[in-house]
């Protein structure tokens, strides 16, 4: 049994370059994930201010 | 002596089935033993760690029926390429879990998504350590079991058609329950008490009814221009959303909340076991990728709080984010949420976090669902 899994174990092909290579993935993942989450940062704030400003108006309408 | 053969073939005909008996089933029973008692006495995601415990004894008899046996289809093999194959199971999922979603804290306070964004840190690390020991797919595979999402590690695994998605399943469902238990360390670990004691105070903000219509609509519009590969994720969950916010559909609100998704999660849970047959599960590469998904949390949870503590250095005294909100930036919700709160509470029993840390929380969910998109469309070919 041991002997089994010490054979699967080092079957493992390890590379260890691949992490280096895969590091730009690594950046680009978290850069558009940041842009992601700003583009709806700015909507949602934008949506807010709007909603605020538009029940506002309807409030104004109603008391003239 | 004649009638013993006689009696001794009867017998293996009887009860033939003994002899495909193999010591590795008897792990499998003990670890699916070992779910149904962190599901029942633990109390640690019973509605999918128990399927998933008995199924596993149940795919682990001698010529068990559940499963396909050669031209013999197994109710739960059916099952597995009528929902989980094909994505069904958790994108129907996804519908409920959107309608129990209350988008509210966030929509109060738009700038905590940032941190829902930075949490997604350990996925990417972790797919660079992962590709150090499998190909590229896998490995992308692996990595979102740090999305702590299943419904998400289910779609990105079978998109990336990854041979592991029974241990990618297993491992983004079992981490989930272990929230509690990983994130506080880590925390702590990157904290002073001094960071910990910061209070955050909340104001609370009316949220428009337009605003909370139009916030799911946008999310699927901006996730779907981005990532297009991820629009089913965020589209069914934004859609679960919408039918809760539109204030005209509160019975269906109800039943996806409550009859749809119990109902997909008892399916889920006991079709995911299909992929835990002892000749695929109990494997070195099974350890390996508990062990990164392992590490999957631990760097999300890192870099949540870690991004907080830099924000804090361009921000006044007074105005100080407590760091501890920044762990609450992965999907396990509302457990991550729960967490930093009660962890703000045992430092400071007036710090009340609660509102901060389930806002960033549900971010969380949003970017971990962005990130599995980002991932499908970095490599799915």
């Amino acid at each position: 049994m041991l002997a089994n899994f010490l054979t699967a174990f080092f079957a493992i092909n390890f590379q260890p370059m691949e992490f280096v290579h895969n590091l730009y993935y690594m950046g680009m993942g978290m850069l558009c994930i940041i842009l992601v989450m700003l583009v709806i940062i700015v909507a949602t704030t934008l949506l807010n201010k709007a909603a605020i400003k538009l029940s506002e108006k309807k409030k104004d309408n109603d008391k003239e | 002596m004649e009638k013993l053969l006689d009696f001794l073939s009867e017998f293996e005909i009887l009860y033939g089935n003994f002899l495909e008996f193999d010591w590795r089933m008897l792990v499998m029973w003990v670890i699916g033993g070992i779910l149904i008692y962190l599901a029942i006495k633990k109390d640690m995601e019973p509605t999918l760690l128990l399927p998933m415990g008995f199924g596993a004894i149940l795919v682990n008899l001698p010529l068990s029926g559940a499963i396909t046996q050669g031209d013999e289809e197994g109710a739960l093999s059916v099952l597995f390429n009528a929902g989980i194959a094909n994505e069904l199971f958790p994108l129907i999922l996804f519908i409920g879990i959107g309608a129990m979603i209350d988008f509210g804290p966030l929509l109060s306070n738009p700038k905590l998504m940032i941190f829902g964004a930075a949490a997604q840190f350990g996925i990417f690390f972790t797919l660079c350590l992962a590709s150090m020991f499998f190909p590229i797919n896998d490995a992308a595979s692996i990595a979102i079991i740090g999305a702590a999402d299943g419904p998400t590690s289910i779609v990105v695994a079978n998109k990336l058609n990854s041979e592991y998605l029974g241990a990618i399943m297993v491992a983004a469902y079992s981490y989930m329950a272990l929230v509690p238990i990983i994130q506080p360390p880590v925390i702590k670990l990157l904290t002073t008490k001094k960071e910990r004691l910061i209070r955050m105070p909340y104001q609370q903000v009316e949220v428009k009814k337009i605003t909370r219509i139009l916030f799911p609509i946008i999310i699927t519009i901006v996730a779907g221009c981005i990532a297009p590969a991820s629009v089913s994720l965020v589209g069914f969950l934004m859609f679960g959303n919408l039918i809760r916010e539109c204030g005209v559909l509160n019975s269906l609100s109800e039943t996806a909340q409550k009859v749809l998704a119990n109902l997909i999660t008892i399916f889920l849970g006991i079709t995911i076991a299909t992929k835990m047959h002892y000749e695929s599960f109990l494997a070195v590469d099974t350890l390996l990728i508990m062990g990164l998904g392992l590490f999957a949390f631990v760097f999300d949870t890192a870099g949540g709080v870690v991004f907080a503590k830099i924000i804090n250095l361009f921000l006044k005294k007074d105005k100080k984010i407590n760091p501890m909100i920044g762990a609450a930036g992965i999907s396990a919700f509302p457990m991550s949420g729960r967490i930093v709160h009660k962890m703000g509470l045992k430092e400071d029993p007036q710090n009340f976090l609660l509102m901060h840390s389930i806002g960033v929380n549900v971010s969380g969910q949003i970017a971990s669902v962005i990130a599995g998109g980002l991932i499908l469309n970095f490599f799915m070919k």
